[in-house]
This record gives structure tokens, C-alpha cells and sequence, in this order.
């Protein structure tokens, strides 16, 4: 009997492994499927794809560069999931994480070489943390919907940020909404294995985030009550968790994993805080921790399918006459339409096994 | 009686669920109107057996007859069309819409297009005379009663001219004046001729309601008699398969151990708790000693929720409005849940699936829940997964949970398991205040034995146990001490041997008011 259950455990396993790669595929397809009615070979469009994404040392590069800060917010919004909360407001956090990297990066232009960059990554968190915190004592302590707050405070943060970059640290040699350029001991130099590409050890900060919050939803006793406040409230707060305290832990928390954004764009890139620097990458945290479900591997692996829809699709402009990179948009609707269809996998399922 | 024709009749019904065998040679025979009791252990396949009855579940062998026709179910709309219903032990309806729309929804009457709330009306208030169920057709459902809900639910079935009626522990959620009714307002149905099907765990229900009972157990069917021709004993032997002790403290006294009680483990003291203008805790103050269980008797919604929630979340003022709460001596009103716990506080919540658990997390995970910052499972913040391992799978051996599976979901355990593992937990730090609230509620006569030994083992080690229960034969079987609660008040103190159930009863229903 319990061989038999084995068996069912990994074929069951097996399955929960297949299933997104499966969807993924199918997203794809259907997506490939589109461009041959716009008149285009889906064949050719995905050799260009993937040609672009992956096909060089420097391409690679650049679908990691962009899958960076992807993971970053997709880390921040899966905290928030697990427990029961809805993060939409990694976008404002991920704008006052970055302002606060450069802000440190020009007010304090003598720290030591070394000091300097974790100096300035402590400050992104920091300041992350506190766009997440609002939000999050506003939920516990009052009962402020959280979607309704990270949502506002979105718009807040676009104007405080814009305010501060604009009034306080303008930069008087540029045309352009953007601070003055941080001082040189806090870039962060590129890979140069990746050639001549903004790919950064910001990646390796976003991996040991991911590491560090699996050990800490999954191994320690604060996380096993974030979840457990995120799966039952009342449960946890007969078992005596103070669900309020573990509230304000994860978005603030996510707030802090959002504002890490700010280390590769703005220490590892552009040197400088630019207004409206983020195409989105808060809302795309959404997307990627839905397609990772929630889990710090599946969310590495959705920012790095996300990053090469998005470098991929910028060759597409040029290479083909009828397909424009907004086919990356559509690739990733479809993909995530494709994931989330659980009543049609779970027939699959039952049929399957 | 035994010359009305089958309405229904399952031959040689077997499912399995891939290694599986939840039903194997199911023979059901049930007369056309007559009441038929579908009695067993969770897990003993009844369920299985009732969701193959109502379309849920393709059988893998066998045959279903439905007034002697041979039938083949789909989904549960062709049983709906064959005339069969189901009240499913949660109800499926929309709190906030009324008891009319609920009853038409999905079989909504239309002129043109047009929803036909008239027609739908007359046709209704037609059903409620005639089966003599009466309902204020326009009240939204969430300000109705229990007991008024589940009418709805048999209306709705009435409404689709079901003439098999499957209602799944229909009294579950019933107090035992609603129990009543609902009795009688079966036995209307049957007089116009439906036939019923209840599946229970509750002997002394199917001995009232039924005409003819048939017993499952193990997947199989383990008997069938006639309810004029057997009693409860009969019952839970064959349910279980061996013999069942039914009432477990008249053994455990009848043994001659003299008991005697210790020091006060906790003690209330004129609680209060008033919210927005209404009181729900009226100057409650009680104790319970070492060895000694206190039981609160009362018709559920007199206070006991907010009893249960002033003790262990005092220092919350939407819980405790005054009074004072003392466990093992200490004064605990300003602490923390947590503190409370940790001074050796138990708790078997009344709803264990909102209160209780994280139904879809592991049996390791909901294991852990309380016990999650003890020494023993955590060190530096960090779980210690192998020790944990260990005295889950220790725990659930020890408490009999099956299967015993530490890493599936809470939530496909039986109702019976569930509540095994959450007694499991409770037991692990070695409690000196238990606080158990229905705890037998949903769960099988096997179960009930072993919680209510489980119980009476922590009053010979000297726990201090508060039972709140609305089962008044649960409480008169187990508590050396009963206190009536009625509209948050304490209106009867009796001590064992000395209650009058008759007494208590008129108590729990407010007739201690000259």
C-alpha cells in the first residue's frame, strides 16, 4: 500500500513540475500562432526570439539584466501572498529603494570604496521598507484594505520621488527629470564576462534574497507564522500569533525586497536616479510571482522567462516587417492565462494520473 | 410498509480512488416514502456512496436503480432530473440575498426573458403550505436562524420537485429545539410521500428519525435493520466492529478510584463583555480545580464563543470588557495569547476548521501550530524539522490519526482525524488548563469514545478542563460540575449526581426567570 502511495506521491510530484513548463509552451504556441495570422512564419519569429534572449554571451546578459529586478519584486509580492496580504505597491517601493541608493550615492560622496555600495543597498532597503510598513500598520492597526494603500501610495511615491529629485538633488548639467550622478565608490561594476552589457552582481543580491526568503518563510519560526497568519487568521490567533505583528513583517519586508531594485538600475546602471526609471517592474512582480507561485526558485525562473520575452522582443522591430516587441506583452498574458487555467490542469490531472 | 415499492436501490456499487477502495459491494435499499438512516465512521465510504447516488461520482461497478428503472448519472443535474436532492452539510447559499432568490437560483423562472419573481412566489408559498414549512420569503438568509437556512435548503429541493431527499448530518449544526423541528418537518415530507435518506454519526437521531438504517463500514455495508428492531448499542457495534463503550466516565467511576480535586488552575471573575450597547458576558465567574472538568451546558449563541475568547484573549478589548482571568494562580488578564498558552493552556477550538487548522497545509504543519516556539521545535527562530518529524509521527500513532501521513493536507482528513490531531497537539506540551469546546462535534461514535477517554485521562492526571458543549449528554457524561449558560449569564450551578437534566434543560431555554 504505501508503495503504491509513493507512487502516486511522485507521479503526483512529477506533474506539479511538468505542469508550468507544459503551460509555458502551450502560452507560447498559441502566442506564435498569432504572428503567422499577422502574416509573419511563427517559426522564424521564435528562432529571432530566442536568438536574442539567449543567443550570444551578451545576450545572456541582458535577459538577466532584465530579469534582475523582476525577482526582486517578485520576492516582494510572494512575501506579501504568503501572508495573505496583496502587495501592489512594489512599484512606489521599488521608487523610494532607488532614490534613497542614489540620494546616499551623492550626499555622502567620502565613504570608502567597499563601504560604500552595501552603505547604499541598506539604504534602498531601508527605504523600501518604509513604503512597505505604511501599508502594512495601516492594515494591522487600523484595517486599511492593503490594496487599496500600496495602490495610492504608488501615485504618492511617484510624486515624492519626483519632488525630491527635482528640488533637492537636480542635476544642473542634465535636460532630463534625474538626479546628479552618484559619487564613483559606489558602482557597482558589470560583469565583464557578459562583454559590454549593464548585467551586474545585483543578479547574485537577488539570488541570495530569494535563499534568504525560503529559509525564512519555510525554515525559521517567524515565517512558519507569517504563513500560518496568511492561511488562517483566526487559527493563528488562537494558537496566540499576533497576526497584526506578522502583517506589518511582510510588507515591510516586501517593501525592503522591492526597494533592491534600485542597487543594479542605479548603482550597477545608470548611476543616477531617473524619474519614471521603472517600466513597471512592480506590476510585472505581480505577474512573475504568480507564474513562480509564490516560490523563490519559480520566481527566479518566471523574472528570467519574463527578461527574455522582453530582450528577445526588442529585435523583433527590426529583424521582421509585421511583429513589433509588443508580442512580448502578449506572450506574457497568454503564458500567464495558460498557468492560472487550474481548472483545466486539474482535469488534466485527474486524467493524467 | 414493506410492501412500497424500492425508490431506491444500489446493487454492487465500488469505487476506488486509485489504490484506494473507498466502496466496495454497496447493496442499499431504500422503500419510497420512508426515512432511512445512512449511518457509520467517517471514512467508511457513506459519503462516497451518497456522491454516487447524487451524480457526483461515476461508480466503477455496480448499478443504480431509481424507482426500479436502471440509471446512469453524469453530473448531479441528471440526478436533479431523476428526482433527487441533497442538503449538503454546509450550505450553499448567498448570505446577503433573500430566501426567495436563493431557493429559484439556478432554476430561475422566466417570462421572456424576464425573471418571474411572481410566479416563482405563488409556486413557493403553494410548497410552504403543503409541507407546512413556513418562511418569510424576503428576509436575506444571513439574518435567518440555522434552522430556518436548512428549511431553505429543503425548500430548494422541494422547488425542483426532488422526491428523494439525501440530507448530508443534517443536525450537525442544529441546537436541539431546532433538532426537533427539523424531526418533525421530516416527518411531513414523508407524509407526502418522499423519500429520505440522512446520513449521521448520531445514534439517538437515527433511533428518532428513521424508519430503516443500514450501516457502512470499512467501504462496506455492515448491516441493515429495522430502527423499531435494534437500539444505540446494536448501532456502534456494528458501525465500529467491536464493542463500544457509549458511556465513558460510568465505566472509568464504576471502577471505585476515588478522586478527589487540587488546587484552582483557573479562574474567571465577573467577566464582562458589552459591544455596542448589547452584553455578551454578564458577570461570569467560575473555577475549575486540578482533576476536576466543569462542564458549560447552553443552547449555542448564549455566551460561550465569548467565553472561550474573554480567557484566552483577555488583554483584547473587543474580547474582555472587565473582569479578571487567573491560570495556574497568575493574574493573565493584561498577557498576551501566547503567554497564556505557554503557562500550559490547551485549547480544542469549537470550529476546528476556522479555528483550528490550516486545511491546506500538512498534518506536520498543523501539528506545529501553537506548539511553534517551544523549546522543543525551535531553536534560535529556526524549526527543528527532525525533532518535529519525530513526535508527529510518535503523535499520530499515539492518537490513532489515519492515515498516518505527515506531509498531506489537513483538509482530506476526516472530520474525526482532524479533530485526533488537533487533541494530538494539545496533549503535546502536557497541558494543566484544557479548554475543549464541542469536542466530539462532526466526528464518529469511535471517535467520540476515544476523545471522551482522552479527556477523562487528563482529569485522573490532574488537568483542570473547562467542556463547552452544546451536546447536553456529553456534558452530563463527562463534567464533575455543570453551569448553565444562558444570554451570556451563568443561571445554574450544579454538581455531578445532583443535575436534574429536566432542570438543566429548562435552564439552558431561559426558565430559571420567574
Amino acid at each position: 500500500m504505501s508503495e503504491v502511495h509513493l507512487g502516486m506521491k511522485s507521479r503526483e510530484r512529477i506533474f506539479r513540475f511538468i505542469q508550468p513548463v507544459v503551460a509555458i509552451l502551450f502560452g507560447l504556441a498559441i502566442g506564435l500562432l498569432i504572428t503567422l495570422y499577422a502574416g509573419e512564419n511563427p517559426w522564424h519569429v521564435l528562432k529571432i526570439l530566442a536568438n536574442s534572449a539567449f543567443g550570444s554571451v551578451e545576450n545572456i546578459g541582458m535577459t538577466l539584466f532584465y530579469a534582475t529586478p523582476l525577482i526582486f519584486t517578485g520576492l516582494s509580492v510572494a512575501i506579501g501572498f504568503h501572508a495573505g496580504l496583496f502587495n501592489i505597491g512594489a512599484e512606489g517601493q521599488l521608487a523610494f529603494g532607488a532614490l534613497a541608493a542614489a540620494a546616499v550615492g551623492i550626499l555622502y560622496p567620502n565613504v570608502p570604496g567597499p563601504l560604500a555600495p552595501v552603505l547604499a543597498t541598506l539604504a534602498a532597503f531601508a527605504a523600501g521598507a518604509v513604503w512597505g510598513y505604511i501599508p502594512g500598520w495601516l492594515r494591522a492597526r487600523r484595517g486599511a484594505h492593503e490594496v487599496i494603500n500600496t495602490i495610492m501610495l504608488n501615485f504618492v511615491a511617484a510624486g515624492l520621488t519626483s519632488w525630491i529629485t527635482l528640488y533637492l538633488l537636480k542635476s544642473t548639467e542634465s535636460q532630463n527629470p534625474e538626479t546628479r550622478t552618484i559619487a564613483p565608490a559606489y558602482l557597482i561594476s558589470h560583469f565583464a564576462f557578459f562583454g559590454d552589457t549593464p548585467f551586474n552582481p545585483s543578479f547574485l543580491l537577488a539570488l541570495v534574497a530569494a535563499f534568504a526568503l525560503w529559509v525564512l518563510l519555510w525554515k525559521t519560526v517567524l515565517g512558519y507564522e507569517m504563513r500560518a497568519v496568511g492561511q488562517n487568521e483566526l487559527a493563528a490567533r488562537a494558537a496566540g500569533i499576533d497576526s497584526a505583528k506578522m502583517r506589518i513583517i511582510a510588507l515591510t519586508l516586501a517593501g525592503g525586497l522591492a526597494g533592491f531594485v534600485g542597487v543594479g538600475e542605479v548603482l550597477g546602471h545608470s548611476h543616477k536616479f531617473e524619474i519614471g526609471f521603472s517600466p513597471g517592474y512592480g506590476f510585472m512582480g505581480i505577474a512573475v510571482a504568480l507564474l513562480g507561485r509564490n516560490r523563490p526558485l519559480g520566481i527566479i525562473g518566471a523574472a528570467i522567462l519574463f527578461g527574455a520575452l522582453h530582450k528577445g522582443s526588442l529585435d523583433l522591430d527590426m529583424e521582421t516587417e509585421k511583429v513589433t516587441r509588443d508580442l512580448s506583452l502578449i506572450l506574457q498574458a497568454l503564458i500567464i492565462l495558460a498557468v492560472s487555467a487550474d481548472g483545466f490542469w486539474e482535469r488534466v490531472r485527474k486524467a493524467v494520473l | 410498509m414493506t410492501t412500497q415499492p424500492l425508490a431506491v436501490e444500489l446493487r454492487g456499487l465500488a469505487k476506488r480512488f486509485g489504490s484506494v477502495i473507498a466502496n466496495a459491494g454497496i447493496q442499499l435499499e431504500v422503500r419510497a416514502g420512508s426515512i432511512h438512516g445512512v449511518i457509520g465512521e467517517n471514512g467508511a465510504g457513506k459519503s462516497t456512496a451518497m456522491k454516487m447516488l447524487y451524480g457526483m461520482y461515476a461508480p466503477d461497478e455496480g448499478e443504480i436503480l431509481i424507482q426500479g428503472k436502471p440509471l446512469r448519472f453524469k453530473s448531479p443535474s441528471d440526478a436533479i432530473h431523476a428526482g433527487i436532492g441533497m442538503v449538503h452539510q454546509h450550505f450553499m447559499l448567498a448570505g446577503p440575498h433573500t430566501a426567495l432568490d436563493n431557493i429559484i437560483l439556478g432554476a430561475e423562472p422566466s417570462h421572456l426573458g424576464v425573471l418571474d419573481r411572481a410566479g416563482a412566489r405563488t409556486k413557493l408559498q403553494a410548497l410552504c403550505k403543503q409541507y407546512g414549512l413556513p418562511l418569510d420569503l424576503d428576509a436575506p438568509v444571513e439574518t435567518l436562524s440555522v434552522g430556518v437556512q436548512q428549511r431553505i435548503e429543503i425548500l430548494k429541493l422541494l422547488y425542483r420537485n426532488a422526491q428523494i431527499l439525501i440530507l448530508d448530518e443534517p443536525t450537525a449544526v442544529l441546537t436541539p429545539q431546532e433538532t426537533e423541528e427539523l424531526l418533525g418537518n421530516l416527518k411531513k415530507l414523508k407524509a407526502e410521500g418522499k423519500t429520505i435518506l440522512i446520513i449521521t454519526h448520531k445514534l439517538k437521531e437515527v433511533l428518532s428519525f428513521t424508519d430503516e438504517v443500514t450501516v457502512f463500514r470499512g467501504g462496506k455495508v455492515s448491516g441493515r435493520v429495522k430502527t423499531s428492531e435494534t437500539n444505540a448499542q446494536q448501532l456502534a457495534n456494528l458501525m465500529v466492529g467491536r464493542e463500544v463503550v457509549l458511556k465513558v466516565q460510568e465505566v472509568e467511576s464504576a471502577a471505585g478510584v476515588k478522586h478527589t480535586f487540587g488546587k484552582c488552575l483557573l479562574r474567571v471573575e465577573r467577566l464582562n463583555l458589552k459591544q455596542k450597547g448589547h452584553s455578551h458576558l454578564k458577570d461570569v465567574s467560575f473555577e475549575v480545580r486540578a482533576g476536576e472538568v466543569v462542564g458549560i451546558a447552553g443552547v449555542e449563541g448564549n455566551g460561550q464563543t465569548e467565553l472561550i475568547e474573554a480567557i484566552l484573549h483577555p488583554s483584547d478589548p473587543r474580547c474582555l470588557t472587565s473582569g479578571k482571568v487567573r491560570v495556574l494562580d497568575q493574574d493573565v488578564t493584561d498577557r498576551k495569547t501566547f503567554e497564556i498558552r505557554a503557562l500550559g493552556v490547551g485549547v480544542i477550538p469549537q470550529d476546528r476548521h476556522h479555528q483550528g487548522l490550516l486545511l491546506e497545509r500538512s498534518v506536520k504543519e498543523n501539528f506545529l501550530l501553537g506548539l511553534h516556539r517551544r523549546r522543543q521545535f525551535a531553536k534560535h527562530g529556526f524549526i527543528l524539522q527532525k525533532a518535529l518529524d519525530q513526535s508527529v509521527e510518535k503523535a499520530l500513532e499515539n492518537y490513532d490519526v489515519r492515515p498516518r501521513r505527515a506531509d498531506i493536507a489537513v483538509g482530506g482528513l476526516s472530520g474525526g482525524n482532524q479533530q485526533k490531531l488537533i487533541i494530538a497537539r494539545e496533549f503535546e506540551c502536557g497541558p494543566q488548563v484544557l479548554i475543549a469546546a464541542q469536542p466530539t462535534r462532526g466526528v464518529d461514535v469511535g471517535a467520540i469514545e476515544f476523545i471522551h477517554r482522552r479527556i477523562l485521562k487528563a482529569r485522573s492526571e490532574g488537568v483542570a478542563t473547562l467542556l463547552i458543549s452544546s451536546e447536553l449528554d456529553e456534558i452530563l457524561t463527562l463534567s464533575d460540575r455543570i453551569l448553565v449558560i444562558y444570554e451570556g449569564q451563568i443561571v445554574g450551578d450544579h454538581l455531578r449526581g445532583q443535575a436534574d437534566e429536566n432542570q438543566i434543560g429548562l435552564k439552558m431555554g431561559g426558565g430559571h426567570h420567574e
